[in-house]
């Protein structure tokens, strides 16, 4: 916020080192001007930038998250860019899944000598963010909410079978599964779709049952979903020994993450 | 290591960050931040004296870490990596932090909120700096061939200089003939030599020379890899080759502006100066008849808003063309409408001196009243006069600028270098490096960098060559130690690193524990991919570890709000 209460987005910019983040300094030599909201890291490769990295500044209260690498077919490393593309097409899927405006983060390319480009990129996001006010404020969610579903996000962003899955996208569409068999994008697609919701239902359920225990209808009812859509959400997380049961309430068992 | 003491140095950059940022109350404020043990600012940190102060501050304030807010490390991390080393402070313990090219350059009109951004990312450098650990170079071998993009004038004088000190050369060529913008020019200034037999025996040279490989009607596909060990792609008649070279030398050069619908431009009673010098080669020597009087207006199309650049040449071409002009046919009137005459230096001052000897007439006009082309006559308005004359013409000659090569943006994505707003090659610092590109082991000259006459642009290509020969002739490069580590205990043998790396630089191995993820430090370039993308986190950077990433990332937090 300025002084005047106006709301100023805190944007964090991550840049590949060859291309974005010279097009930035670009753009500074040629003295094109934009609005002094973002925060840039500066990375070798767009494809250093782990999905949890994004969310960890999100939680760290970014209100919008630019990711800028290379060109498609210039990337600096031959297919950093490619693996960044995969994960934060995923990372955007899940920040929607946790109820966080997909439009607050942002993949792009800038080249070297494109100072102007990224004069207008930061500006026009700048713009969009601004419209959007605050993270949480349009998603109409409590500062609270917001910090416990980005700890769920986070969990889902650092889990070994979403980050096996993306890392094998390009490999599996290319050269097929281990068998050799041919992937359909489409199919591969609806997976990672299928993983990375429950991952996340699983990770909201225990983020929920951190501090208090809970039945699986009160679970159902925090995370807005039917309980039998909880319920075997809970049955794995039991079985892997993330919760236990605490207790009962009634005839409801109360479950609650474990030590 | 001990308890971080970080050492923050902020560069006022004579008035280019001072002038547009609170200095006092930046230096203040990163005087409170946590490990910060000492604060300073300078007026240029990069000078001997800002350096020195450095180097007195790790020695006597025991600092262990050491921060510089400034330009941009691009140009300058280097530098102060040495200056670190010199001081005996292993130089991976430096951290840059950019205030100037991604700050105040581009804030301008908002002290205050620049002042304030400014304030987060030095607290999130420091935060960085706080994990930064020590890091020794590791050496490649450099490929002692080089690349060089475009045959002209500069291209042929690089390619020639690096080839005579026995470097393989590599040089492309878009168009049939080698030769460039010369091959149509008439002669030379000062001396007045012909152009055209001057390049042509640099053509013979590059094409006799046992170590240059010509390839014309060729165009570069693709350049990949790294300082020393560039992989390039040349397409030739719908054939491809591809080679390795250390290093790639830019010379693709500029093209003559068209000055559609200036001064009633028709290419024939109204050309340009590149196509009346052309007239002059094809006609050797000789007028059109019925050529008797020659006007030429000077600046058309540039310095104005659309390209407010001097093309730097046109001034000493009109001289030179006036010159031969009135040797040739004494009786010929020549005119020149100027807004300014740049006559550099003396050689070039006591030609234009003689030309009005010989009776040039030279009319300063200005942009707010441009002379207007008539039929058989021009009419201007003459600045020192003041009075409108009207001259005859059978011939308005117009000079117009050097523009941008024509794919001069393709090509500087492709080796990942900048170029300008008007499609000029952006060299890596004006006054320190302004033959390098940013990126090590590329380099330009000649046109393709700025308008250039003849005369710098050799020197440009000897000393780009120079700057080429220096990597090229030292069999290795140090490079940055950015590579994969990997944690064994937290690695379970998935095996994904190595599926993703591009550089086959990670591999499973048969360890005691099991099978491994192993990084080999040689191969590695230090992208990341593998560690972004670890199934059990166990994989991280060097110098771009996920502790340093993140301190980074969470010190965001204390932004102002």
């Amino acid at each position: 916020m300025t002084a005047q209460g106006q709301f100023e987005p805190r944007i964090l910019g991550f840049l590949c080192n060859w291309c974005s983040y010279a097009g930035a300094d670009l753009a500074g030599v040629s003295r094109f001007q934009y609005p002094p909201t973002i925060r840039i890291i500066r990375v070798m490769c767009s494809g250093r930038v782990d999905p949890a990295f994004v969310v960890r500044g999100f939680s760290r209260g970014a209100d919008g998250v630019m990711v800028l690498g290379c060109h498609p077919g210039d990337c600096h490393y031959a297919t950093g860019n490619y693996y960044a593309q995969n994960r934060i097409k995923a990372l955007t899927r899940l920040l929607e899944l946790a109820g966080i405006l997909p439009e607050r983060l942002m993949l792009d390319w800038v080249s070297a000598g494109e100072g102007k480009r990224f004069a207008t990129l930061v500006t026009d996001f700048t713009e969009r963010i601004r419209a959007l006010g605050p993270l949480g404020q349009s998603e109409g969610l409590s500062n609270d909410e917001l910090q416990q579903r980005l700890a769920a996000a986070s969990r889902v962003a650092h889990s070994q079978q979403i980050r096996w899955l993306i890392g094998r996208k390009r490999d599996m569409l290319d050269k097929g599964d281990v068998y050799s068999q041919p992937v359909d994008p489409e199919a591969f697609e609806a997976l990672l779709e299928e993983t990375l919701s429950t991952e996340y239902l699983k990770s909201r359920l225990l983020e929920l049952a951190t501090d208090r225990a809970l039945s699986v209808k009160e679970m159902a009812g925090a995370v807005g979903v039917a309980p039998r859509v909880v319920l075997p959400q809970v049955a794995a997380l039991e079985q892997a020994g993330l919760i236990s049961m605490v207790g009962i309430e009634g005839r409801s068992p109360k479950y609650m993450r474990g030590e | 290591m001990s308890e971080a003491k970080v050492g923050v140095f902020v560069c006022h950059c004579g008035s280019n960050i001072a002038g547009f940022l609170d200095l006092p109350a930046l230096v203040e404020y990163t005087q409170q931040l946590p490990n910060v043990a000492f604060v300073q600012d300078n007026l240029y940190t990069c000078a001997d004296a800002g350096r020195a102060q450095i180097a007195k501050a790790i020695a006597e304030q025991d600092l262990n870490r050491v921060v510089v807010a400034s330009c941009t490390p691009r140009t300058h991390e280097p530098l102060f990596r040495s200056t670190c080393q010199q001081a005996g402070l292993n130089p991976y313990l430096f951290e840059f932090v950019n205030i100037r090219d991604q700050c105040s350059w581009v804030h301008m009109q908002e002290r205050e909120q620049a002042t304030e951004k400014a304030k987060d990312l030095i607290r999130m450098g420091v935060a960085r700096a706080v994990f930064l650990e020590p890091g020794e170079e590791i050496e490649v071998d450099v490929v002692p061939a080089a690349l060089v993009v475009g045959a002209g004038l500069a291209g042929l004088t690089a390619a020639l200089s690096l080839a005579n000190r026995g470097l393989e050369v590599k040089l492309v060529e878009r168009e049939p003939t080698m030769g460039g913008l010369l091959r149509s020019k008439h002669r030379l200034y000062p001396t007045g030599e012909g152009a055209r037999s001057w390049i042509a025996a640099k053509i013979e040279a590059a094409k006799k020379h046992p170590n240059i490989e010509v390839f014309t009607e060729a165009e570069v596909r693709a350049v990949r890899g790294f300082v020393g060990n560039y992989e390039v792609v040349v397409e030739q008649g719908g054939r491809e080759f591809g080679f390795s070279v250390g290093a790639v030398i830019v010379a693709t050069g500029a093209k003559v502006f068209e000055p559609i619908g200036q001064y009633g431009y028709d290419g024939s009673k109204v050309v340009t100066q590149a196509e009346f010098e052309k007239s002059l080669v094809d006609q050797h020597g000789e007028l059109d008849p019925g050529v008797h009087s020659i006007v030429m207006i000077q600046c058309v199309g540039s310095r104005n808003e659309e390209r407010p650049y001097c093309s730097r040449i046109c001034c000493m071409t009109a001289v030179k063309n006036a010159l031969f002009i009135k040797e040739a046919n004494p009786e010929v009137g020549v005119y020149v409408i100027y807004r300014d005459m740049l006559t550099l230096g003396a050689v070039y001052e006591a030609l234009y001196r003689e030309a009005r000897g010989r009776g040039v007439i030279f009319l300063q006009y200005s942009p707010d009243a441009p002379p207007t082309v008539g039929d058989g006559q021009v009419t201007v308005y003459d600045e020192l006069l003041g009075q409108t004359l009207t001259v005859p013409s059978d011939l308005v000659v117009l000079a117009s600028p050097l523009v941008g090569q024509d794919g001069a943006a393709d090509l500087a994505q492709m080796l990942k270098v900048p170029v300008d707003e008007h499609g000029f090659f952006l060299e890596a610092h004006v006054k320190l490096r302004p033959l390098d590109f940013a990126t090590d082991g590329m380099y330009l000259c000649g046109c393709a960098h700025w308008p250039s006459d003849v005369g710098e642009t050799v020197a440009q290509a000897h000393g780009a060559a120079a700057r080429a020969a220096i990597l090229l002739g030292a069999g290795a490069v140090a490079v940055e130690p950015i590579v994969s580590v990997v944690d064994e205990n937290a690695c379970i043998g998935c095996g994904l690193c190595e599926t993703v790396c591009p550089y086959k630089a990670i591999v499973l191995k048969d360890t005691e524990v099991g099978r491994k993820a192993s990084t080999i430090a040689a191969s590695c370039k230090g992208c990341g991919v593998c560690g972004a993308g670890c199934p059990e986190q166990a994989i991280t950077m060097q110098h771009y570890s996920n502790q340093q990433l993140l301190a980074q990332i969470d010190a965001l937090a204390e932004m102002a709000g």
